[in-house]
Parts: C-alpha cells; sequence; structure tokens
C-alpha cells in the first residue's frame, strides 16, 4: 500500500471524506445504543433532542460551547504552528485563579474597568503558563507534549491548594471552593432575559479574530510557514523560536479566557470541578474544525450539543453518557483519517 | 531523624518496588514502540483499559493469571488501532495518540457503567498474595523489599530482562531497532517496516494494559475512575529518562517510586504536616518535568521516532 | 545490435514498463547481463535507471515485463525474493541505520526474526573474511555515524556480498567519492568480477562508464536509446545516445575578479558528529566571477553554506560583505538584508514549504518588509502581483500562483526559488548543488541564470559534487577537504586528477 499526494481533490473527496467521518461517528453510537440495549435510533433521537430540541437545550449548548470554542482556538493556533499544546487545562484553570483573584480583590472600581483587568489578568497567566514550556522546547528541546500535559496535573492540585487554602470562601461552609465574584463583576447576558453570557459573544469574536490574524497578517504567515516547515522557514529568515513563542501566548491566552469565561459568565466562583476536562476537548474540536478558527465555533457548538444531548439522554434512557466521550473520540480518530484521505490516495504497488 | 528511619525501614522498600512495578510495565510497552519509531500516547488510556479488563474478568470468575491476559489482549487489541492509524496511514502520533487516549478511558468508562449499573463503590475481588520467595525474604530490608511482592511484580523485572535481551541479542529486537534509527534501511532488506512497527505497537500496548492492570489486581483490588491518574505521562518521560534503554529506564522507575514512596511517608511526618498535601502530590509530576530538562541535552533519542515511514517515499 | 555475450545470462530484463499517473517511466524495456560482466546504464537524470532497478529490485512492480534470475522468474514486488535470488542493490542514498554498528546494519534482516540469539560471532568473522577478499577495510564494530562517505560505502557493498549477492547494482556510486576513492572502488568491482559476479554500474558519467564497463546501456526517456560494447565507442557518441544530440560544450569567457563582495576570514566551526568542521579558512568572493567550491560531500560544505546563509555564527574569525563585518547578530534575516541571495542544497526540505502556495513561497523571504507588509498586515494583492511576476519570468509550469509548490516538479520548484533569490538582484549569490537532480532543460536554465548575474557583477560560491560542472563554469576553483580549504585555481589551471589529489586531502600543508 502507498499513499500518493493528490493534485486537485475532487469535491467529493472534500466533503465526502469529512462526511463520511461523521456518518461513522452517528454508527459508533448507533453500536454503542445497541450494546447498552437500547433502541439507536431512539437514542440518539434523544441526543439530538436534548441538544438542540427546545430553547433551553440550544442555550445550554451554547453555553457548553463557549469554553470549548476558547480551548479549541488555543489548539486550532498552536498546533497551526506545530506547537502541541496538550495544557489547555492548566491555562484554563490559572485563568480562573487570576479572574476570581482580580475580582475579589476589592478594588472598588467600577465593573467596566475590572472586567477587562481580569480578562487580562486570565490571558496573561494563560500565556506565561504555556511560555515555560514553549520556552523548554525552544531553548532546550524538551518535548512540549509531555511538559504541558504533567503541567496540567501540577496547576489542577494548585488550584485544590488555593481553594482549600489562601483563596478559600470563609463563607463556604468548609466546601474547597473560593469567594464568589461580586455581581457586577458576572458577565451580562447577551440579550436580556436569554440564559446566554457575553462569553460566548467574546469566544466569536476571538474566533473571527483568529482567523484575520492567520490569514491577513504576517504574523499569521509566520506561523504557518513555521508549522508546515519549521526549517524552511528559518532559512527564509524567520524567527522560528520568537514565532513559537507568540504562538505560546496568543494559545495559552485563549485557553486561558475559557477559564476567564466560566467564572465570571457562569459559575462565579473557582472550583475543582471548573472544567470537566475542557482542555483535553478543545483538542477534538479543534481536529474536527481541521484547525480552522471559524470551523471551531462550529465545531464546538457539536461537541457541545453531543455533551448536552447525551447527558438528557442517560436522564431518559439507560445508556450511561459516557456514550458522548467515545463518539467524540470516534470523531477524532475517523476525521484525521478523512482529512489526510482527502489528500492523499491509496495506491496498492 | 523521622527521615532516616523511613529510609531504613523495610515496609519503605517494600513500597517502592510496589509502587514501581506498573511504572515498569507500561514504561517498557512504550520504550518497545519508540525503540521501533512510534511515540505511544495512547498510553494513559490503554492502563486504564488493562486496569478495568483484568479486574472484570476475574470479577466474572476467571482467575487472576487469565484476567491478566485478558487485559494483555484489550491492550493489544487498542495497540491496534493506534498501529494502523499512524502506522499504516502516518497520522500525527501526536492527535492519534491522544484519541486512543480517549477513546479507550472512555469505552472503559461505559463498559463500567453498562456492567455495574447500579453500585455506589466498586466491587473487590481477590488480589494476587505476595509470594515469599525462601531464603532470599529473610534477608534484612532487601528481602522484605524484593523477595516478598506479589507474582506480578516478579513479572515485570522478569519483562525488563526479556526486553533487554530481544532488543540487543536478537534479530527481531535488531529489526525494530532499525526500523526506529531508519526505516529505509530495514525496507531494503525486504523485511515489513509496517508489520515490525504495528507488532511494536501491539506487543508495547499489552505490556501498558498489563501496567495498569496491576493496579487493580495487585496494588489494590478493585477499580476506581481516575486511578491511573497521569502514570501513562509519566511512563513516558521514564523512557526518555532512561534514554530509551530498558536498564536505565528501570533504575528511572525505581527511583521515581522511591521519590513517590518518600513523599507518602513525609506527609505523615512533622515536617509533612506543616505543608499542603498538594505540594507532595505536585511532586511526582514537577520530577518527571526536571528528569526531561535534564536528560534533554542527550541524544540518544531514536533518530526515525514520530517519522511516518512511507514507502517509496524519503 | 546488441553483442552477443559469450557468457551465460544471469539476468534478463523483458519488456518492462511502468508509468506513474501519466508519465511512462520504463517503456518496455529490456536488457540482459551476462555472468562476469559489467553492464553501465547511461541515462540522463530523469531517463528511468532508477525507476529500472527499482523494480528489479522488487522496490516496485512493473506495470508490464518480466524479471528473471539464472532463468527464474522473480516474482514482483518482492525485495526478499530479490535479495534471495543473489540481487543487491548499492543506493545513492545509502540505507544504513546510523546509530547502529557496521555488524548491526549488515545483520539486518539476514537471520530468521524468531531466533532467539543473533549469530554475531560468526557473523563477524564473514565480514572480515569478505572485507579481505574484496578489498573492502572497514572496522565492523565502528558505528555507522562515524564513518566517511566511502566506509559507507563499502558497508553497502559489505551488505550486498554478504547476503550472497551474485549481481550487484551501483546507483551513481561515485557521486560521493574523490576521484581516488573511486579507482578504489573500481578496483573492489575488478576483483569481484573476476570471481564470477556480475555488475550494473548506473551512471551518467561518460569517463567512468568507459573505464568499467564492458557493455554500455543508455536510457534516454524511459526507452533504451542504444546499447553498444563499450570497446565500439567514444565518449562522444555515448553523449550523443544519451541526450539525443551532442552538446556543444560552453564556451564561457573568462571574467576578471570584480571588488570582493564576501570575505570569510580564519573562520572555524566545531565539527558535527563525523563531520569535521571549518579550520580556519580563508575565502574570497569576488564580484563577476562564480567562484567554485570542489570536494566530497560532507567536508565543510554544508558550513560554509549555513554560514554564508546566516544559519550559523563563525566560532572564531570573521564574515566581512562589502568589508562590514557581520557582528553577533548575524542570522539569515540579516544574510537576506545584506544581499545575499541563497539557493539551499535541500529545494524540498530548506528551500521551499511544500504545503504553502506558490505566492506565500515566493515572499517567505520578504514578507515582513514593504509592499508585502504594511504595519503587520499582509498586502495580498501585492504578493500575488509579485508571485506572478516570477512565475511569468521564470516560466514556472503551475496551476497558478495559489496552488500548493507541492505539486511542482523539481525543475519547476527550483525555478521558483532561484527567481525568488534572484529578484533583489543581490550582490552575492550562494548556490548550492543547483542543478542536483534536475533534467537537462532545468540544468541550462539555471546555469544561464547564474551567469547572467555573473555578467550583472553579483559574487556567485557555487557548491557541487559534480567536478564537470565547477570546472565548466567556474572563474575560479577551490577544494574543500575535512574542513580545510585550498588556494583558488584560475579557470583552466588544474586538471580534473590534480583537484581530485586536493579532494583527497593532498596538497594540503598540514597533510598527514
Amino acid at each position: 500500500m502507498r499513499l500518493e499526494p493528490i493534485a486537485a481533490p475532487s469535491l467529493w473527496r472534500l466533503a465526502g471524506l469529512p462526511a463520511a467521518a461523521l456518518a461513522a461517528t452517528v454508527l459508533a453510537g448507533s453500536l454503542l445504543a445497541l450494546i447498552a440495549g437500547a433502541d439507536p435510533l431512539a437514542t440518539l433521537g434523544l441526543v439530538v433532542k436534548g441538544a438542540v430540541g427546545s430553547r433551553f437545550a440550544l442555550l445550554e449548548t451554547l453555553n457548553r460551547a463557549t469554553p470549548l470554542i476558547f480551548t479549541g482556538l488555543a489548539v486550532a493556533v498552536a498546533f497551526r504552528a506545530r506547537l502541541w499544546n496538550i495544557g489547555a487545562e492548566a491555562q484554563l484553570y490559572l485563568g480562573a485563579v487570576a479572574t476570581v483573584a482580580i475580582g475579589t480583590a476589592g478594588l472598588g472600581l467600577p465593573a467596566a474597568v475590572v472586567l477587562p483587568m481580569m480578562a487580562g489578568g486570565a490571558v496573561i497567566a494563560g500565556a506565561l503558563a504555556l511560555l515555560v514550556p514553549a520556552l523548554l522546547k525552544t531553548r532546550m528541546g524538551v518535548d512540549e507534549v509531555v511538559t504541558t500535559l504533567l503541567f496540567n496535573f501540577i496547576a489542577i492540585l494548585f488550584v485544590s491548594y488555593l481553594i482549600e487554602g489562601p483563596m478559600k470562601d470563609p463563607m463556604g461552609m468548609g466546601w474547597p471552593k473560593s469567594e464568589r465574584l461580586p455581581d457586577p463583576l458576572r458577565l451580562p447576558r447577551m440579550i436580556e432575559g436569554v440564559r446566554l453570557h457575553w462569553g460566548f459573544g467574546l469566544a466569536v469574536v476571538l474566533a473571527v479574530g483568529v482567523w484575520i490574524v492567520q490569514t491577513r497578517t504576517t504574523l499569521g504567515l509566520a506561523m504557518r510557514a513555521v508549522g508546515e516547515n519549521a526549517r524552511a522557514a528559518a532559512f527564509a529568515g524567520i524567527p522560528v523560536n520568537r514565532v513559537i513563542a507568540q504562538t505560546a501566548l496568543i494559545s495559552g491566552g485563549l485557553a486561558a479566557l475559557a477559564g476567564f469565561s466560566e467564572v465570571a459568565g457562569l459559575k462565579g466562583a473557582l472550583t475543582r470541578d471548573l472544567s470537566p476536562g475542557f482542555g483535553y476537548t478543545g483538542i477534538i474540536v479543534a481536529m474536527l474544525a481541521a484547525l480552522h478558527p471559524l470551523g471551531v465555533v462550529v465545531a464546538g457548538i457539536f461537541v457541545a450539543g453531543v455533551f448536552v444531548g447525551a447527558d438528557s439522554m442517560s436522564r431518559a434512557a439507560d445508556v450511561p453518557s459516557y456514550i458522548a466521550d467515545i463518539m467524540l473520540a470516534t470523531a477524532l480518530l475517523t476525521m484525521v483519517l478523512a482529512l489526510m484521505l482527502t489528500r492523499y490516495r491509496i495506491r496498492r504497488d | 531523624m523521622e527521615i532516616l528511619e523511613i529510609l531504613l525501614s523495610a515496609s519503605f522498600w517494600a513500597a517502592v518496588v510496589r509502587i514501581a512495578s506498573p511504572l515498569i510495565f507500561a514504561t517498557m510497552g512504550e520504550l518497545i514502540c519508540e525503540r521501533a519509531g512510534v511515540l505511544n500516547l495512547g498510553i494513559e488510556g490503554i492502563m486504564v483499559v488493562g486496569a478495568f479488563a483484568g479486574w472484570m474478568a476475574v470479577y466474572t470468575g476467571t482467575d487472576l493469571w487469565t484476567g491478566v491476559a485478558v487485559a494483555a489482549v484489550a491492550g493489544m487489541a487498542f495497540g491496534a488501532l493506534h498501529g494502523v492509524l499512524t502506522v499504516v496511514f502516518g497520522l500525527s502520533q501526536h492527535v492519534v495518540g491522544l484519541g486512543v487516549t480517549l477513546f479507550a478511558t472512555s469505552s472503559t468508562y461505559f463498559a463500567y457503567r453498562l456492567a455495574l449499573p447500579e453500585v455506589t463503590s466498586p466491587p473487590r475481588i481477590a488480589p494476587f498474595e505476595p509470594l515469599a520467595l525462601p531464603v532470599l525474604s529473610d534477608i534484612p530490608i532487601l528481602g522484605p523489599a524484593l523477595f516478598a511482592q506479589t507474582p506480578l511484580t516478579y513479572l515485570a523485572f522478569g519483562v525488563v530482562g526479556v526486553v533487554a535481551w530481544v532488543l540487543y541479542r536478537t534479530p527481531l529486537g535488531l529489526a525494530l531497532r532499525a526500523a526506529g534509527e531508519n526505516p529505509a534501511a530495514v525496507a531494503a532488506q525486504g523485511l515489513s517496516v509496517t508489520g515490525l512497527r504495528m507488532g511494536a505497537v501491539i506487543a508495547g500496548s499489552g505490556l501498558m494494559a498489563v501496567g495498569g492492570a496491576f493496579l487493580t489486581m495487585s496494588a489494590f483490588s478493585s477499580f476506581f475512575f481516575e486511578m491511573v491518574n497521569g502514570r501513562g505521562w509519566i511512563c513516558i518521560a521514564l523512557v526518555v529518562f532512561g534514554a530509551w534503554r530498558p536498564g536505565k529506564a528501570l533504575l528511572g522507575a525505581l527511583l521515581f517510586a522511591a521519590f513517590d514512596a518518600f513523599q507518602i511517608r513525609l506527609q505523615q511526618t512533622a515536617i509533612g504536616e506543616g505543608l499542603p498535601y498538594q505540594l507532595f502530590l505536585m511532586l511526582p509530576f514537577a520530577l518527571s518535568i526536571l528528569a526531561l530538562v535534564v536528560m534533554s541535552r542527550r541524544a540518544s533519542v531514536p533518530a526515525a521516532l514520530m517519522m511516518p515511514w512511507r514507502k517509496g517515499e524519503r | 545490435m546488441a553483442p552477443a555475450t559469450a557468457a551465460p545470462v544471469v539476468l534478463r530484463l523483458e519488456g518492462i514498463t511502468k508509468r506513474f499517473g501519466t508519465l511512462t517511466a520504463n517503456d518496455a524495456v529490456s536488457l540482459s547481463l551476462g555472468a562476469g560482466e559489467v553492464v553501465a546504464l547511461l541515462g540522463e537524470n530523469g531517463a528511468g535507471k532508477t525507476t529500472l532497478m527499482n523494480i528489479l529490485f522488487g522496490h516496485y512492480s512493473a506495470d508490464e515485463g518480466v524479471v528473471e534470475v539464472g532463468g527464474l522468474p522473480l516474482p514482483p514486488g518482492a525485495p526478499r525474493a530479490a535479495i534471495a535470488a543473489g540481487v543487491g542493490m548499492v543506493h545513492q542514498h545509502f540505507t544504513l541505520a546510523e546509530n547502529l554498528s557496521v555488524v548491526d546494519n549488515i545483520l539486518i534482516g539476514t537471520e530468521p526474526l524468531w531466533r532467539l540469539r543473533a549469530g554475531r560471532g560468526a557473523a563477524r568473522a564473514r565480514i572480515a573474511a569478505l572485507s579481505r577478499d574484496f578489498g573492502l577495510a572497514v572496522d565492523p564494530e565502528a558505528v555507522v555515524a562515524s564513518l566517511s562517505v566511502g566506509e559507507r560505502q563499502r558497508v553497502e557493498i559489505l551488505k550486498a556480498l554478504y547476503r550472497d549477492a551474485r549481481i550487484l547494482v551501483l546507483d551513481e556510486p561515485t557521486a560521493v567519492l574523490t576521484p581516488q576513492e573511486a579507482e578504489a572502488l573500481f578496483a573492489t568491482l575488478r576483483r569481484m568480477v573476476a570471481q564470477g559476479l556480475s555488475v550494473i554500474f548506473i551512471s551518467h558519467k561518460l569517463h567512468e562508464v568507459m573505464a568499467l564497463a564492458s557493455r554500455v546501456v543508455v536510457l534516454r526517456q524511459g526507452r533504451i536509446a542504444g546499447e553498444v560494447a563499450v570497446a565500439d565507442t567514444t565518449p562522444a557518441a555515448l553523449a550523443a545516445l544519451m541526450v539525443g544530440a551532442a552538446p556543444a560544450p560552453a564556451q564561457i569567457a573568462p571574467a576578471p575578479a570584480g571588488p570582493a563582495r564576501l570575505r570569510l576570514r580564519g573562520v572555524t566551526t566545531p565539527n558535527e558528529g563525523a563531520r569535521p568542521g571549518l579550520r580556519g579558512i580563508d575565502l574570497t568572493l569576488a564580484g563577476g566571477q562564480i567562484t567554485g567550491l570542489a570536494g566530497v560531500s560532507g567536508n565543510g560544505q554544508g558550513a560554509i553554506a549555513a554560514l554564508i546563509s546566516g544559519l550559523a555564527r563563525p566560532e572564531a574569525g570573521s564574515i566581512e560583505i562589502d568589508g562590514r563585518e557581520a557582528g553577533r547578530g548575524w542570522s539569515a534575516r540579516a544574510a537576506l538584508d545584506a544581499g545575499i541571495a541563497r539557493i539551499p542544497e535541500d529545494r524540498h526540505g530548506t528551500g521551499s514549504i511544500a504545503d504553502l502556495s506558490l505566492t506565500e513561497n515566493a515572499i517567505l523571504e520578504r514578507f515582513t518588509r514593504p509592499p508585502f507588509s504594511r504595519r503587520g498586515w499582509l498586502d495580498r494583492g501585492a504578493a500575488r502581483r509579485f508571485a506572478e511576476g516570477l512565475i511569468a519570468r521564470h516560466d514556472v509550469r503551475c496551476p497558478g500562483p495559489d496552488a500548493r509548490i507541492r505539486l511542482l516538479s523539481g525543475g519547476n520548484m527550483q525555478k521558483l526559488i532561484l527567481g525568488r533569490a534572484l529578484s533583489g538582484d543581490p550582490g552575492v549569490i550562494l548556490a548550492n548543488q543547483p542543478v542536483r537532480g534536475l533534467d537537462v532543460g532545468a540544468i541550462g536554465f539555471v546555469h544561464a541564470e547564474l551567469l547572467a548575474a555573473r555578467a550583472r557583477g553579483a559574487a556567485i560560491l557555487l557548491i557541487s559534487e559534480d567536478l564537470d560542472e565547477i570546472m565548466g563554469l567556474a572563474d575560479v576553483i577551490h577544494v574543500i577537504s575535512a574542513g580545510r580549504l585550498s588556494p583558488g585555481f584560475a579557470r583552466g589551471t588544474k586538471t580534473a586528477a590534480e583537484l581530485g589529489v586536493w579532494m583527497a586531502g593532498g596538497g594540503f600543508a598540514d597533510a598527514a
């Protein structure tokens, strides 16, 4: 077997193969439902209904999509430059820590000043959190996959320490959680009466922003050049290490905004279960979007829908909600394969 | 003084060997994959699969050794999935590895929920009992530490010897190492790079799963979510620390386990009670990062690691 | 017209046809080889020689035709069967695992995989015997990374002999050797032939073919263009067969040295593994001249190219451009800003980014500057116009400026890289192996562009392993050997043999 590059892939390949990957995902879901002894069609129907079947469900999906769009963008930006940031989880938590620290400091300033400070603090925290592995990579040649993975565990333990120690809520009845943000420092709703906060709006705006940076700026071209072929980029005079560091700052900052948005928009306080793996799920979102920033918005909503729908389904039917994780893992693996096959043809020789 | 007491107690050294055992299995598994040129980030999920499959098999009535075999086969199945995607299709080893971890972990949790829908705390099985080797286990300190372990621990040390022998003394090992150094050299001799790498990934994944099974069948006696808790990632760091050599990786695993056993005991001393427990829990991860940094300058990494091999391309 | 050979035929290729998409790499090619015979397979790059040998060796399977070894057909696409039948191949790019020892490299795949113990002791003894019999000296326990190129080639030949090869195929074996090393190789091959082995020798160097082979098969555009006994032909006749018509040797008027544009003074660089660093070399590139750098690959050409490209800084010594010393900030960017054009050795890996478009590749060296950048924003219109201009001026055959550069042929890719490098009218041009692997047309184009730049007053450094190319184009020739640089020899003052002595390390003051 041999893989042969395709000069001009047909529309059938470009659209059909990713569609086949999604079909495989649905098939996997049906199989799992069968294994669980449920009717596949009914189960998938419940998932769809739970995701988008009502106004409440749809809003829930969009709320859940918000942190995923941020972490998905973080991963998409980093992977495009071939910086393997698997540490969005850590950056998210550190962003949340900064958000809460600034928001509960009692600065006595108007919300219009403090909210941007919280967001800015989160961005800085997350950016620095990824800068360390990025520098270890460029200066010492330490593989960033393992370091960012390991940093996730350290960051979560750090958060656990903070909310049981220095940042513990004195009114929390002993629960390990931080003080709540005062109400004026919560992100407002996008539309009055609709339970969707501005974190979602910010995520969409930033997706467009990232897309503009990638396609219309010299930094974007440099990031893509470094990702595709660092040796050739260096030869052409692009400062590869600096571009990787810049990418790390952007990626880490984006992931941290997921933490900011979850705390300021939704939860109001920092807890150990702030993120059920949003950082890792961001990888799926980014890969399903083929690393395209606008695609990340769509993929983020899709992934959130699967989670929200499966949660709702598992309350109604006897199928464990882990069906969502398996379907998404299937989607990830089949999509990566499908995207490769849009560009290569399998040949026997 | 307390520190000295810890270091001189037989229970400390026994704990070191016990903590190291699952790491040894999984590290050898990862080492085989990487020596053949494949980074297997599926390790974390494959350990979860092994932990669950072995335990579940025993829970449903098989004997312990059959349970170990079931764990290994389950791990090999996920290894085959990883291999098909990364070796046959040459997809990104990073993305596929993480995908396999996610797939393996969620499949396990799904299966657990299906198998045990109602339980609040997981059932226990009768795990491997320590097997004191006659005479040897009577040696002070060293005896109880090394020679009163469960059979799986002895197997772990045996595996290191087998892996080292195969890699350095047999034609198969030579072919595997060559596949990780320069696949073109292997293909030019008419050997199948794809076959060698697939075999390495599948066999390695089997070992990783046995490492996971050690947790449920020897260290503890039941299965918990999150019980692997980053051990897989640590094993990847251990392979680097061991400079891709079985003996050095074994030393790394023991050293790491010694730190881990030490911090657990230190927590219970006067020194430890003054510090937040999270600091101790961070130590293994911080230590792994430190090991990676310290070893980063060494150039012993297999030359073709993470390079997909496609016939006809150079 | 094929001369009958007295010896029994050991290998027969009959009507081999192989197509890649629309390209027919081999078109009904037939070839036979007698015991104890050396047949040269002659042809330009891209004539189909390597494809034919890959079919013989089972790396590809032919669309039509059969391969017979010793009268028995060989199953297609099965390298193991070819090895078992006694066919050995020494590839142009060695297939050795650098971090393994010589014995390990030779042993790969020779024993059943599932044996519990590799028989290294017996293997070592056999390797020693083969080395002795055929004059292939090499330390069996040495790690390949520590061996010179010539030694590595010996390991490749030992690999084939260890597998009892009776037919040895060598693909461009002298490309990486000094003339003296090549002589030693020929001596080894003659010994093998004397013992009844047969050799297929792939080359495009006429004098070697004349010296070694008894019969020549010429391939042109995938077809057999002719088959002659060496005794009945001349180099000129072979050249005519190869390219279709005898090429007129280029007459290049000598050019006087202009002002010095680039100077390396006492430059030293650290060793890189087995490759020696530079040992205090002085090199001056004069405007209006082509300076040729001859030498066997891996003797420091890479270090010089890296210095001039801005990818490395000297450990000691200095780089001067137009009289100004390049300081601590010497980098690829600084080199470009100093007006140095670079044509890299590896156009796929270094010169271009396969999955970026032609446009993006075209502006890669200057997109952070106006007119392509305006305060960090990319002017896509300006970029596109620039790329379209390059494509038109240099006749780059491509689907369009937005196509990925991966889709281009080597020649067209090189035209784009050349256009990119030369578009700023640079004062210094570094051309590192600029025509390797190109077809005749593209080679002519590249050489014409270099000569045009020379006429405009640029100082050009031409690095090549092809001595004929250097002797044809360069006004001044330096030879590099083990990190040392010979004095500059004016055009026509040294013969190939004399340069070969320098390539092998003779002539240097510290020659040891």
